[in-house]
């Protein structure tokens, strides 16, 4: 015999905070729209400014001063099959959400990742957030997105942070606090102030960490801008969505190669930087 | 040593209490109760209790025990790595504990400098960027820093390596790197803890060696950790045994090797090989009898007889030792009718000053019959020694 308990309105909660937020701080979410929309209208006009080659040489030379020669050839022979495929434009327009959501996602990240580190109740506190951050399906993001930042880019830069940033933030407590207890003693002994401690012992010694972190964070950001598509973010996700749509398998699988391979540069280059950083 | 000492740092009634209520541990102690009986009571681990000691200008103090007597938390407690309870550490004026944490920064910077047991050097710095770090951290500019750091690397004999990482050292190595970054630093105190332990044996040795030859050379307030009694002999000007958080016994390290405090202290005191410790002096017996250069052949021969010798020291009125004459050599001048001792004087034993090892006394017991000398810097007679003393004096120091 079923009891009848009142359902708990946790959803209707939720849309009324969201509603009160949309409502009293539109002027906030407006200006970090517009902001935001400049910044990826910059980059993505400078990146499609140069001809395609021309990027796809720089790409390349990056690929092979910090990873090697097989990484750049492998830069160029990947990113002539995205050319080939006619996916040029969609790629840099993922490139761009990418690489902006992967920048905010850090600015935030590394502070917080920093406090977390160095004080006990602040770790406290962040880490079942993260939790929360991670394990809640990547979708819920893009629905409070949009009433925030309207359908498009802005909101899926929005949703992509979230997602994104917490291994930078776990990588960076976790690196700071892995620096041996010895040499944090030593510069304590010769009187070093927390900056100093911090600046010249903690970070340098947990950059391998960070940058493990960042590596973690470029690739969940890679993944939620193709999801962001949904919302109207345009790029590769929105190509892989209109073959679904369509039933066009064949187009589905050529876009979603041509994210597989911006997903391997983009991975294989930034663990070059970490070996080289490591090696030096 | 000789020169007049000038107290460096005074620690007054030093405690330090582990734990949550660290007040209440202290007043347990006051009751009278043991350490462990206040650990079973509240969880407060009584690491340090009422540790009162002066630290000379100048000189090398070595703080020795066993792991947990609370060595490393003492030298901690002086720079505040860790914060002690109570008590007062005192130095060139300052109160350690009272200081505020802007003036505690100033206080280590100018005052102490750390020798770590694993080193602690900073891996992604260079030799001398490590060396360099506490003057840069004080704001020393670039050319400055970088000269004295280099000056620094070269007393401890790493002049070529500046711009190795530290792990492409051996351990020896590395740890004149933390020498070279302590000294460049210029403080007034050094603490090492435990700075050599990590070393292998003969490393240490040579490291002990080359901190000896630093100190004469800069005579620096040293605080040494160690829990090895060879190494605290070795170097130490004067020694303090820790025990359970409480000083067992100080003293200079003959005081503490002929005269232990108690059963810790000779315990410890029993692996030390002896006969390196204890010199001349210790064995020396008083000379039964000498002849005067003025004596005759018959008065040598009288005092001879009279104590049942065969052969005699000669030494001049203010009891410089000329040499040893012999029954026979006394008996034939005698029958000649000699007056004086001349050409019967000579100098085939040997002699040795106050300090010299036993060690080293063995070696020659092995050549000679005779009993050994012992003269002081201007060659007066001192005593003898005989080979039975210094056996005996070794099983008596062992038996402590």
């Amino acid at each position: 015999m079923a009891i009848d308990i009142p359902r708990i309105p946790l959803g209707d909660w939720i849309e009324g905070g969201l509603d009160f937020l949309t409502s009293n701080y539109s002027i906030v979410t407006r200006g970090i729209s517009e902001v935001t929309q400049a910044w990826i209208n910059v980059l993505n006009d400078a990146l499609m400014w140069l001809p395609e080659w021309g990027l796809m040489a720089i790409i390349a030379l990056l690929c092979w001063r910090v990873g090697g020669i097989r990484l750049g050839i492998g830069a160029v022979v990947g990113l002539a099959l995205i050319w080939n495929l006619g996916l040029w434009i969609p790629m840099i327009e993922t490139l761009t959400l990418v690489v902006i959501a992967t920048l905010v996602a850090i600015v935030i990240a590394l502070p917080v990742g920093i406090a977390a580190a160095l004080s006990d109740k602040l770790y406290g506190l962040i880490m079942p957030v993260l939790d929360f951050m991670q394990t809640m399906p990547a979708f819920v993001y893009l629905i409070p997105a949009i009433p925030f930042f309207g359908i498009g880019a802005v909101s899926a830069i929005f949703a992509t942070v979230i997602f994104s940033m917490p291994p930078a933030i776990r990588f960076t407590t976790l690196g700071i606090r892995q620096v041996p207890k010895d040499l944090i003693e030593a510069a304590d002994a010769f009187g070093s102030t927390r900056s100093q401690k911090l600046f010249k012992v903690q970070l340098p010694l947990s950059l391998p960490t960070v940058m493990a972190g960042i590596n973690q964070t470029i690739m969940l950001a890679l993944s939620m801008v193709v999801i962001a598509a949904m919302i109207g973010a345009d790029g590769l996700g929105s190509e892989v969505w209109k073959a679904i749509q369509r039933l066009r398998p064949g187009e589905g699988f050529e876009a979603g190669i041509a994210v597989v391979i911006l997903a391997m540069l983009l991975d294989r280059l930034t663990q070059s930087f970490r070996r080289t950083k490591k090696a030096q | 040593m000789s020169e007049t000492q000038q107290t460096k740092i005074q620690v007054r009634g030093l405690s330090k209490v582990f734990g949550n209520q660290p007040k209440k541990g202290l007043e347990l102690r006051d009751q009278g109760l043991t350490r462990s009986q206040i650990h079973e009571k509240t969880g407060q681990t009584l690491g340090l209790s009422n540790i009162t000691f002066d630290v000379m200008e100048g000189e090398l103090l070595v703080i020795m025990g066993l792991s947990g007597s609370g060595k490393s938390t003492l030298i901690r407690c002086l720079n505040r790595l860790i914060e002690p309870t109570e008590g007062d550490i005192v130095i060139d004026g300052e109160n350690i504990p009272k200081l505020s944490d802007k003036e505690l920064l100033e206080c280590r910077r100018r005052h102490f400098s750390m020798v770590f047991q694993h080193f602690a050097l900073f891996p992604h710095r260079s030799v001398q960027l490590n060396a360099e770090y506490g003057l840069e951290i004080r704001g020393v500019d670039k050319a400055e820093r970088a000269q004295k750091a280099r000056e620094a690397l070269k007393q401890v004999g790493l002049d070529g390596w500046e711009d190795s990482l530290p792990s492409q050292l051996s351990g020896g190595m590395q740890q004149r790197v933390g020498l070279a970054r302590a000294l460049a630093n210029d403080s007034t105190v050094l603490l090492m803890d435990e700075a050599f332990s990590a070393l292998d044996p003969l490393i240490r040795k040579d490291m002990q060696q080359e901190l000896l030859e630093l100190q004469s050379r800069m005579k620096k307030t040293t605080i040494f950790i160690t829990h090895d009694l060879d190494e605290a002999i070795n170097i130490a000007d004067r020694i303090i045994l820790l025990k359970d958080g409480e000083i067992v016994q100080s003293g200079t390290p003959e005081e503490i090797l002929t005269h232990p405090a108690d059963d810790y202290v000779a315990r410890f005191v029993e692996s030390v090989d002896m006969s390196r410790i204890l010199s001349a002096r210790h064995a020396m017996r008083p000379v039964r009898a000498t002849a005067r250069d003025d004596d005759g052949p018959r008065t040598v021969l009288h005092k001879l007889s009279e104590n049942g010798l065969d052969s005699i020291y000669v030494t001049d009125r203010e009891r410089r030792l000329l040499g040893l004459i012999e029954v026979d050599a006394a008996d034939q001048a005698a029958r000649d009718g000699k007056q004086n001792l001349d050409g019967l004087i000579h100098n085939d034993f040997p002699r040795v000053g106050p300090d010299e090892p036993l060690h080293n006394l063995f070696a020659m017991f092995c050549d000679k019959s005779y009993p050994i000398a012992v003269v002081d810097d201007d060659q007066r007679l001192l005593g003898v020694v005989v080979k039975g003393a210094v056996l005996a004096e070794l099983a008596e120091a062992g038996a402590h």
